[in-house]
């Protein structure tokens, strides 16, 4: 049986007695997932992470972090957990070496004794093991950050959005590393507001506005979206927006890349020659009309716009 | 005329080449995609054509102005507006639009006029009283793009303007780019979305300071023989 890593329940937070960041959060982390906090700025992410790491007291609720109360236990659970904030937080004035030497310190840990698990990331800035930590590239302050949050082998490893303003052939690289972080037993929570990136956890949690909108694995979200979804390409994707409020089916039409998706609420017997009619009346110009499969990102559209 | 022409433009820091002899032309009321690798010299580049920084070598002419000797005129027809929300949190909607466009020196009587067709335009005219700290993310965005675009700019620079937007807002951000573009205005805009990258009429891709691919994103998709934009960003990053 599996244990929860972390267990949240009715978590509720307000700043300043009228910023509501948090609203009745429930949720279990279990032990050795990667589990996905997916959302867009300002929807409570860092709140949630900074309450969850013992930094921030809820103003309601129950929090547990490995049967540990978040509250009561706080010195315990910051044995044991791995933080890397969304802001870098290193000392900029130490070099790469002395970094990590700190926190292997702090920690009463040893580095050689957990070499194995930071050695494919220490690796590759280890080059640069002598640089002030302030000089390094964004990439690699990163994955400095990284090895400082993991010296100490914690057995749940915080990570508040390590891919934003990544480009995507780093932001790759980052989940390849998480994986690997996975495969030693260690539980990771990480957000992102990137959708595409929730795919690389076993199970993410939709947050939007304070409120949770749902957790499941990528895919049950997947197989659970309820509008029959097509796309197609046109030449007109953006003045298609204006035309489309005077659609009269049930349907929601939005760009998607280089192509248009609409998912339609109907029976699609009828609504498809319907939808075609309406484009051909008001002279759209489009290939052709294919069904497909929806991402997370259509999927968090749908939730979001149905729950308005 | 093109509205953005960069010719062999070149910054360096000490021994270190930021931007490395770029070269491209930005036709007026395009939509041009700035892409590159962080650190590929984006910012330093954008810095340059906006009359911030001034180049070791090579030149640009912005809407027909050269950044080496006309910066004042540079700025003041272009807008600019990045990643970091850089609007007055303790300003209500309407005193922040009012203080850039007085910074802009728009008749006070115009510039009234404006502020309330722009609200109307981003359907926030019911909070032109409230304060910017108040309004969630998404919207304030879009309020810094309409007040970059106050003073009718013939060319605006977006450094990332959607970074950590929900997918919803990130569309109806880019409603408003097509809208200002439709009006004639050029847009440069960065980001990492590679979604977004298609909805531009060009994209360059920068590397090391160098511009190394440039054209539709078809014809990049067609050159590099892949189906999307971050295939041809992963294909060409891995090289």
């Amino acid at each position: 049986m599996s244990v929860s890593a972390i267990s949240i329940k009715g978590v509720n937070k307000t700043y300043e007695g009228k910023i509501e960041a948090l609203k009745d959060i429930n949720l279990d982390v279990e032990e050795g997932e990667v589990f996905g906090l997916v959302g867009p700025d300002g929807a409570g992410k860092s709140t949630l992470f900074n309450i969850l790491t013992t930094l921030l007291l809820p103003d309601s609720g129950q929090i547990k972090v490995f049967l540990m109360d978040a509250v009561r236990d706080y010195k315990s659970i910051r044995q044991i957990i791995g933080y890397l904030p969304g802001t870098f937080s290193l000392y900029p004035d130490l070099s790469v070496q002395e970094n990590l030497d700190f926190f292997a310190v702090m920690y009463k840990s040893d580095i050689e004794e957990n070499m194995s698990l930071i050695e494919p990331i220490w690796k590759q800035i280890s080059p640069f093991k002598d640089r002030k930590a302030g000089k390094l590239s964004g990439g690699m302050k990163q994955k400095l950050a990284l090895c400082c949050a993991l010296i100490h082998r914690p057995s749940i490893l915080f990570l508040d959005e390590p891919t934003t303003g990544v480009d995507p052939v780093s932001r790759k690289e980052f989940w390849d590393i998480l994986k690997s972080i996975r495969q030693q037993n260690i539980t990771v929570v990480v957000s992102t507001p990137y959708m595409d990136e929730a795919t690389r956890c076993d199970r993410i949690a939709l947050i939007q506005d304070g409120r949770i909108i749902g957790i499941n694995p990528p895919q049950t979200f997947i197989n659970n979206f309820k509008g029959k979804l097509y796309t197609f390409k046109s030449e007109n994707i953006f003045s298609l927006l204006k035309v489309m409020e005077q659609c009269p089916l049930n349907c929601n039409y939005y760009p998607y890349g280089e192509h248009c998706h609409v998912a339609f609420y109907e029976d699609m017997q009828e609504a498809l020659p319907k939808f075609e009619a309406f484009l051909q009346e008001h002279h759209q110009t489009y290939e052709t009309i294919t069904p497909i499969d929806p991402s997370v990102e259509d999927c968090f559209i749908e939730i979001v716009t149905h729950s308005n | 005329m093109f509205s953005i022409e960069a010719n062999q433009l070149t910054k360096q820091f000490g021994t270190f080449t930021a931007v490395d002899h770029i070269s491209f032309q930005v036709n007026e009321g395009e939509i041009f995609g700035f892409l590159g690798a962080n650190g590929a010299g984006k910012t330093t580049a954008i810095k340059m054509m906006s009359g911030l920084l001034l180049p070791t070598s090579g030149t640009a002419m912005i809407a027909g102005f050269d950044i080496r000797t006309q910066s004042k005129l540079i700025k003041r027809n272009i807008g600019y507006m990045s990643q970091k929300f850089s609007l007055y949190g303790d300003l209500t909607v309407f005193e922040n639009m009012q203080l850039f466009g007085t910074i802009y020196k728009i008749p006070r009587k115009e510039l009234k006029d404006r502020i309330m067709n722009s609200l109307r335009e981003l359907d926030m005219e019911k909070q032109a009283d409230t304060l910017v700290d108040s309004i969630p993310l998404g919207w304030k965005q879009k309020l810094a793009f309409a007040t970059a675009i106050l003073h009718r700019p013939k060319i605006v620079f977006l450094d990332e303007p959607t970074s950590g937007v929900d997918p919803i807002v990130r569309r109806e951000f880019w409603k408003l780019i097509y809208l200002a573009a439709s009006k004639g205005v050029t847009i440069l805009v960065t980001t990492h979305y590679m979604d977004e990258a298609e909805y531009c009429n060009r994209i360059s891709i920068m590397s090391e300071g160098q511009i190394k691919l440039i054209g539709t994103p078809d014809e990049l998709k067609k050159k590099m023989e892949v189906n999307t934009i971050n295939d041809v960003f992963v294909k060409f990053v891995k090289r």
